[in-house]
């Protein structure tokens, strides 16, 4: 079993045109920087990405927008993108703006083998669209369905050669229930150890789940609103 | 007088229990945290994975790595505890927060509720905001009663985009404190120095007032 990778060139081999990625990352915090900027030097266009957000104008998936690169994002809040923002209400981009939670679960499920699901969020709003409605103890759900891709790229602290991943703090976010949900999960991690070296009561995702791991480097981990005690 | 928004924070902390667990939304919720009682242990969560929000860092202790929803740079009490965001949302959506408390641009006197998305304006996403309104065991709304315009918040029918139905229980703004019934907005409490007839100028909606409305103490 050799999942090592050299770097994240070779991690993204195989992503061709028009497939469908999910991001890990919540705003800048634990996106995989080194794949986003491989994808933004490449010449893969078409992408269907699926992240929570789109990063902010120069930086994460905001870089792969400026470039063109993306044909749809699905994801929960685009906020801090103003080419995003500009983008969505012209129409170049196609978008499906998704509840957090729900968006969560749907990736979740999806690599859990879950095909569809019912949930309280969106019930009665623009969300619900043609969607299944059915009520349980009297609260009225919409049926959402699990989500997969053709890859999954996550940002990890730690990972081992077999594919154990550790995350640190809040930069877990949706990097654990995304690397279940790919057809081939690239992790890229600021510590790769030999396996054997990580506590098995601290793996956040089974290495089963990861096919291609690798050392990432320069991480900038840029801050979008730095807040001090003063 | 109005409140400012301290005053509106300052109002809503008087709902806390001790050994609440809390979600405060963007903008006024967030200055909650500040006037958490004295002694009172009541815990943040942050529905982007972690429960037990400290306060902002000093210089020093900045980490890139720990953020709260609105993307600031935050500390982690003691005793927290850090979560993927499926686990977070399972969380919220399993009722197991006592209280959630986050902004508004309109509510109805049926509890609807419009806070994400002006249309042609406004659309960056609802984040996790329809989530915490449809599951949420005690949903407070934190706004000013009217606009900048000076039109009311408080309405019979929201006219924009809905977040969440008929999930509303009650409403705290510079003005007032207002719950939602079966019949519609019910006047509870005023701010100090604030008539319900201004009260009712500033509402919409159909405002129900028995007996003498109290003052609020804050």
């Amino acid at each position: 079993m050799n999942k090592q990778v050299k770097d994240a060139d070779e991690a993204i081999r195989g992503i061709t045109d028009n497939m469908t990625i999910l991001f890990g990352g919540f705003g800048l915090c634990g996106i995989p920087e080194n794949c986003i900027k491989a994808l933004a030097l490449s010449n893969i266009k078409g992408l269907i990405c699926i992240s929570n957000n789109a990063g902010v104008d120069d930086y994460g998936l905001g870089v792969l927008l400026a470039k063109h690169q993306m044909k749809k994002m699905m994801a929960s809040y685009v906020g801090e993108n103003k080419e995003f923002e500009r983008q969505l209400l012209s129409g170049e981009l196609e978008v499906e703006l998704i509840p957090q939670g729900t968006l969560a679960e749907r990736i979740r499920a999806g690599g859990a083998g879950i095909p569809a699901f019912f949930v309280p969020a969106g019930y009665g709003t623009e969300v619900q669209g043609t969607k299944e409605v059915r009520e349980f103890n009297g609260k009225m759900h919409l049926m959402e369905m699990g989500i997969t891709a053709d890859f999954a790229i996550v940002k990890a602290k730690y990972g081992d050669t077999r594919g154990n991943l550790i995350y640190n703090k809040t930069a877990n976010n949706f990097n654990q229930a995304m690397a279940t949900a790919g057809r081939i999960t690239i992790a890229e991690v600021e510590e790769l150890v030999p396996y054997g070296t990580l506590d098995p009561n601290q793996i956040h995702t089974p290495g089963v789940y990861v096919q291609r791991i690798f050392q990432g480097t320069n991480y900038e981990k840029r801050i979008e609103f730095r807040m001090t005690k003063s | 007088m109005a409140l400012d928004k301290h005053g509106i924070a300052r109002r809503i902390a008087k709902e806390l229990k001790d050994g609440f667990y809390v979600n405060l939304g963007i903008g006024i919720p967030t200055l909650v945290a500040n006037y958490i009682p004295e002694g009172m242990e009541v815990i943040l969560q942050s529905e982007n994975g972690l429960l037990g929000i400290g306060p902002f860092p000093g210089i020093d202790e900045v980490d890139p790595d720990l953020i709260n929803a609105g993307k600031q740079t935050i500390t982690a009490m003691q005793g927290s505890a850090f979560f993927d965001s499926s686990a977070s949302f399972a969380m919220i959506r399993g009722g197991h927060i006592d209280l959630t408390v986050l902004g508004a641009f309109e509510v109805s006197e049926k509890g609807d509720i419009s806070s994400w998305k002006i249309p042609g304006k406004l659309v960056k996403g609802m984040g996790g905001a329809m989530d915490l309104v449809a599951s949420a065991k005690n949903i407070i709304v934190a706004t000013t009663h009217t606009d900048k315009d000076g039109k009311s918040k408080l309405l019979k029918q929201c006219t924009l985009p809905l977040t969440g139905v008929n999930c509303v229980n009650r409403i705290i703004t510079d003005l007032a404190v207002v719950d939602i019934t079966e019949k519609g907005f019910k006047l509870i409490e005023r701010a100090p120095g604030v008539s319900v007839e201004e009260i009712r100028a500033a509402t919409e909606g159909q405002l129900i007032v028995e007996g003498e409305i109290p003052e609020m103490t804050l």
